[in-house]
């Protein structure tokens, strides 16, 4: 029985993220805590899936790559309640031997996995390769994707941007984490992104905005993406979110990034999440 | 004595560019494989897939200037069961995207061929900039990443399409001036079965790519001379064949290594690796002495840079002597 109350469980993934993080002493919870209402709608209600018997090739069925793969917490989380692997497998995360990585990898053959991700600006490329295979082997499934706002400094973005609306390849949704924050401070202070919808029209995509901790607003959001099906053009979701979101001492900061909680800090975190599928 | 298994000829007449061998290749490869599909960075006329996307325009993409989107691309295309062969000059094939290869092709063990034109020297007046010769050792480094550098036209061709047929990442290399057609178009080409091209006991060869010539040149001058040569085509330079060349210099006791690539990295280093694992023996390397080239023609570069068959001629005559002083 695969739960229908997506805030309930992206409680449970927000509790997962901070569990696992501490347990490996390492990790990424600030990013992985703003994605969790995303992954957990996609995953849980948007998708096309076959959870149960993962194939690389994912031919009729939505695909998602995690291009900012530093998030990976978020995505580990979301895959093993969607049952993609065992939920005991978390407590594996980071550790030595382990099918979670640092960052998402597909050599030890974690089921979910397609591509390796974490050297930033990769994922758009690659989603729009295997976009444009769905397009050739008429699949009509779609392809999401999602990057770090910080992530858009990089150039191979761009490229990829250009050429996706050169092809019209319109079976695409990207989601940009616009969480204002990058490990050394603000995207303002650090490189300024500018007008970013401005950015994305310019490149010839529908740029489509939405609030990420609003399961309602995030619906609109993909019906909207996925009904610009047939326009010839990519669709790119800036999504605003609140880093940390749901721990109140993590959010908003770059601080929380790249760190782990201590034990205090997360008994402090979780007595704010809600344990609704309970804890692995 | 020449092994007429793999040698056509001692005498060519015809030249052709290796890059027309991986255009008919890929043609060939595409009428074969329908997953086949080609992406090229706005070099399609260089890189000779005009055959291929004239006949399959629906399965080629051209992609402009942007070799990174071009490798993530290829990586992606394979979700879903298509072979890609991404085409592109070797120094943006290599260089310019090593951060994608390694993550999204050879750490993701994605079944991308990364067909790389213009290696080396002989790429000729575009100048350094342009004239990788680190590339091999680059794609050698990376684990799960096959490495080919064919000789001649028509191994060219086969090895293009035997890259089609064979699942995994795969680095192969080519180039851009016609050279002497001297192989068997139909000789059997297996991907990491090195080539004995002459058979001979006094001194091994063991050359990759445009120097396989260069070295049947020196070894057919050494045998005028009476002293008998080994030369082994090693078109795969990983995983390299060391059953074939330690067989080899087990007999002759001393080998030398040719390459249009740095000596650091390249065919040389996993040579020498080999050898001082499993059976030291002298060995001299012709390759690039750790230096950038420069604009002229390819046959003055490969002149300057002692890349050639007299090159090759005295690291014979080099190698051979220290054996003899050195069993003294």
């Amino acid at each position: 029985m695969i739960p229908s109350d997506m805030t309930a469980i992206a409680s449970q993934v927000r509790r997962d993220i901070v569990r696992m993080v501490h347990g490996a002493s390492s990790g990424h919870p600030g990013g992985s805590l703003g994605c969790a209402d995303l992954l957990s709608l996609l995953y849980f209600e948007v998708m096309q899936l076959n959870a149960e018997n993962f194939l690389m090739d994912g031919k009729d069925e939505d695909l998602f790559f995690l291009s900012n793969g530093h998030i990976s917490p978020v995505w580990y989380s979301v895959l093993a309640r969607r049952g993609f692997f065992p939920v005991a497998e978390l407590a594996t995360f980071r550790k030595l031997n382990s099918r979670l990585q640092g960052h998402p990898a597909t050599e030890e053959g974690l089921p979910g996995i397609r591509i390796a991700s974490g050297s930033l600006g990769q994922g758009l490329s690659v989603a729009l390769g295997a976009a444009e295979t769905k397009l050739l082997n008429d699949d009509s499934c779609t392809v999401y994707t999602l990057h770090g706002d910080g992530e858009l400094q990089e150039g191979q973005i761009w490229e990829a941007a250009m050429y996706a609306a050169h092809r019209k390849i319109d079976n695409i949704i990207s989601f940009i984490d616009c969480n204002g924050q990058q490990i050394d401070g603000s995207t303002e202070d650090v490189m300024s992104l500018g007008d970013l919808f401005s950015k994305w029209s310019a490149f010839g995509w529908n740029v489509l905005q939405c609030d990420g901790h609003d399961m309602d607003s995030l619906r609109e959001a993909v019906a909207s993406g996925l009904s610009n099906r047939g326009s010839g053009k990519p669709t790119v979701v800036l999504m605003k979110t609140s880093m940390g979101k749901g721990v109140d001492f993590m959010e908003g900061t770059h601080k929380w990034h790249g760190i782990a909680p201590n034990d205090d800090q997360l008994e402090a975190a979780l007595s704010q999440l809600d344990q609704t599928l309970g804890d692995y | 004595m020449v092994n007429s298994r793999y040698i056509l000829t001692t005498e060519p007449s015809e030249k052709k560019d290796t890059r027309s061998g991986f255009g008919a290749g890929l043609l060939e490869a595409g009428k074969h494989n329908k997953n086949v599909v080609a992406l090229c960075a706005d070099l399609t006329g260089s890189l000779k897939m005009g055959d291929f996307q004239k006949a399959f325009p629906e399965r080629f993409f051209q992609v402009g200037i942007a070799e990174a989107n071009m490798m993530g691309l290829a990586a992606g295309m394979t979700i879903g069961g298509k072979i890609p062969f991404t085409g592109t000059f070797a120094n943006f094939s290599t260089g310019r995207v090593y951060d994608q290869i390694r993550q999204s092709i050879a750490y993701s063990e994605k079944n991308v061929k990364i067909c790389a034109s213009h290696a080396g020297l002989t790429l000729g007046e575009d100048g350094a900039t342009h004239q990788i010769l680190e590339d091999m050792g680059m794609m050698a480094m990376l684990p799960n990443m096959t490495v080919i550098c064919p000789a001649d036209y028509s191994q060219t061709k086969m090895a293009t399409e035997a890259i089609a047929d064979f699942h995994g990442p795969v680095y192969l290399r080519f180039g851009r001036p016609a050279v002497p057609m001297f192989l068997r178009p139909d000789s059997p080409f297996e991907i990491g079965k090195a080539q004995t091209l002459t058979e001979g006991n006094d001194v091994t060869i063991a050359a990759t790519g445009h120097l396989v010539w260069e070295a049947m040149e020196a070894a057919l001058t050494l045998e005028a001379r009476g002293i008998k040569a080994e030369v082994i085509n090693v078109h795969t330079v990983k995983p390299l064949d060391g059953k074939t060349l330690l067989d080899s210099v087990k007999r002759t006791g001393c080998i030398v290594t040719a390459e249009e690539h740095q000596r650091i990295g390249g065919l040389g280093s996993q040579v020498a690796q080999l050898l001082a694992s499993h059976h030291p023996v002298p060995m001299e390397q012709v390759a690039v002495n750790d230096s950038f080239g420069e604009s002229g023609t390819p046959a003055q570069l490969m002149a300057k840079y002692g890349l050639n068959a007299e090159a090759i001629l005295q690291k014979a005559e080099t190698v051979m002597g220290r054996l003899t002083v050195e069993a003294s």
